[in-house]
């Protein structure tokens, strides 16, 4: 079987894949890192975004030997160095952005990656944003004021308040 | 998903020579052909993986035509042909979500030719020219039917040219679970007429509505096509929309788009 090789959260990480090993599978049965979901396995419900080289991908949906030679980052790599939530973290927690938490690892990678390059979005451009990120505890509003707040902006009333 | 050897070449006389194997397919962001086979419904021997391909990947325009290489995203697109030729960098900055753009190719949604896709439509509209590793197909002859190309076996999508009309918009009626389109048209205004491509409604995949083009070549406004209407035989039906509502809906997002394109 071939190794495939790959930076992970900083670390550099090895470990033998087949053709059909998806990242996901790679990540969370090879390296052991279970932060990153597998909610629907057909690239609609976004439970599994990691970073991919700084950009946000579907980890169920690209194959890991396709990662080899990648900057990966997971949720398990979002936390400040000595170990206290990041401000995108922090944010859903003092929001309450997440009920049942399947989908908050891919919201808060997503969250990542929308304010890496929009960093003081509109409501709007994050409801659009999170299109392809699917919380069935129909959460969106307090995920919506998470990431507001977590890009320093005011958090407004919004809809359905 | 069955077991596959994966490929991945730097060059494209490398991908090329590993597609001429048996049951070799190329491998694009694999955003549609990864859950096909996961369903099995796609089962290659061998995925030529095209990313790695640095001569494929890239937007630049020169002399009204925009060219975007193979391999390159959804998201780079939307990105970096917004000067050159915004209204399709707006279409793609509206397929699927951010994650998925950032993987799909536009080589890749070319080939798969989905009969509800963007890109589809996107080309056809705006008249152009797929290049390939051994030739130029124009986009009139390159969409043949439901999932089906010009395309030979083994043949790659290297580039893909697009004539960068005076005025574009693209409007997607969108599936709601999907992302795609139910009825998506891209209406392009060139100086030597318009054309409007229509995705998602024919069962016969991506066409040219050509009594709207000679409507809209003579007054390029909504009213120009308020009268017209579309045959809904041939049209597509399911759970979504009725072939009906489709054909209904191709005249409302072609008159949206007018208006857009202004």
């Amino acid at each position: 079987m071939p190794t495939v090789s790959m930076t992970v959260n900083g670390k550099p990480v090895s470990g033998e894949a087949e053709g059909r090993t998806l990242l996901v599978q790679f990540l969370r049965e090879t390296l052991g890192l279970t932060g990153t979901h597998v909610g629907c396995d057909t690239s609609q419900c976004g439970a599994c975004v990691v970073h991919v080289d700084g950009e946000a991908v579907k980890s169920c949906t690209m194959f890991a030997a396709e990662a080899d030679g990648a900057e990966v980052k997971t949720i398990e790599g979002m936390a400040n160095a000595d170990g206290s939530l990041s401000v995108i973290q922090q944010a859903f927690q003092d929001h309450h952005g997440l009920q049942c938490g399947f989908c908050t690892p891919g919201m808060v990678m997503s969250a990542a990656a929308l304010l890496k390059d929009n960093p003081k979005p509109s409501e709007a451009e994050i409801r659009d944003y999170l299109e392809g990120n699917i919380c069935r505890c129909t959460g969106y509003h307090n995920i919506v004021k998470a990431i507001l707040a977590a890009s320093g902006q005011e958090v407004t009333p919004i809809a359905a308040e | 998903m069955y077991d596959f050897e994966l490929v991945k070449p730097s060059t494209v006389e490398e991908a090329v020579k590993a597609l001429s194997g048996d049951e070799a397919q190329p491998l694009g962001g694999g955003q549609t052909l990864i859950p096909t086979m996961k369903q099995r419904l796609a089962m290659p021997g061998t995925l030529v993986s095209t990313t790695g391909i640095a001569s494929m990947k890239g937007v630049s325009a020169s002399g009204g035509v925009l060219t975007i290489g193979g391999a390159t995203t959804h998201g780079t697109v939307a990105k970096e042909a917004a000067s050159s030729y915004p209204g399709l960098a707006a279409m793609a900055a509206n397929i699927g979500d951010p994650a998925v753009r950032n993987r799909g190719t536009i080589g890749g949604s070319l080939a798969n030719n989905d009969p509800a896709a963007c890109y589809p439509a996107g080309l056809l509209g705006s008249g152009g020219t797929v290049v390939t590793n051994s030739r130029e197909i124009d986009a009139d002859d390159y969409f043949q039917g439901l999932f089906t190309t010009a395309l030979e076996e083994g043949e790659l999508i290297t580039a893909v040219r697009f004539n960068i009309p005076e005025a574009s918009n693209y409007q997607k009626f969108e599936q709601p679970a999907s992302r795609f389109a139910l009825v998506g048209v891209f209406v392009a205004k060139h100086s030597d007429g318009v054309r409007v491509a229509v995705t998602g409604a024919s069962e016969e995949g991506v066409f040219r509505w050509t009594e709207a083009e000679e409507a809209l070549s003579s007054n390029f406004s909504p009213d120009a096509i308020s009268g017209l209407s579309v045959d809904a035989s041939g049209m597509m039906g399911d759970i979504h929309g009725t072939p009906e509502y489709r054909a209904h809906l191709v005249n409302v997002m072609t008159g949206r788009a007018v208006k857009a394109a202004g």
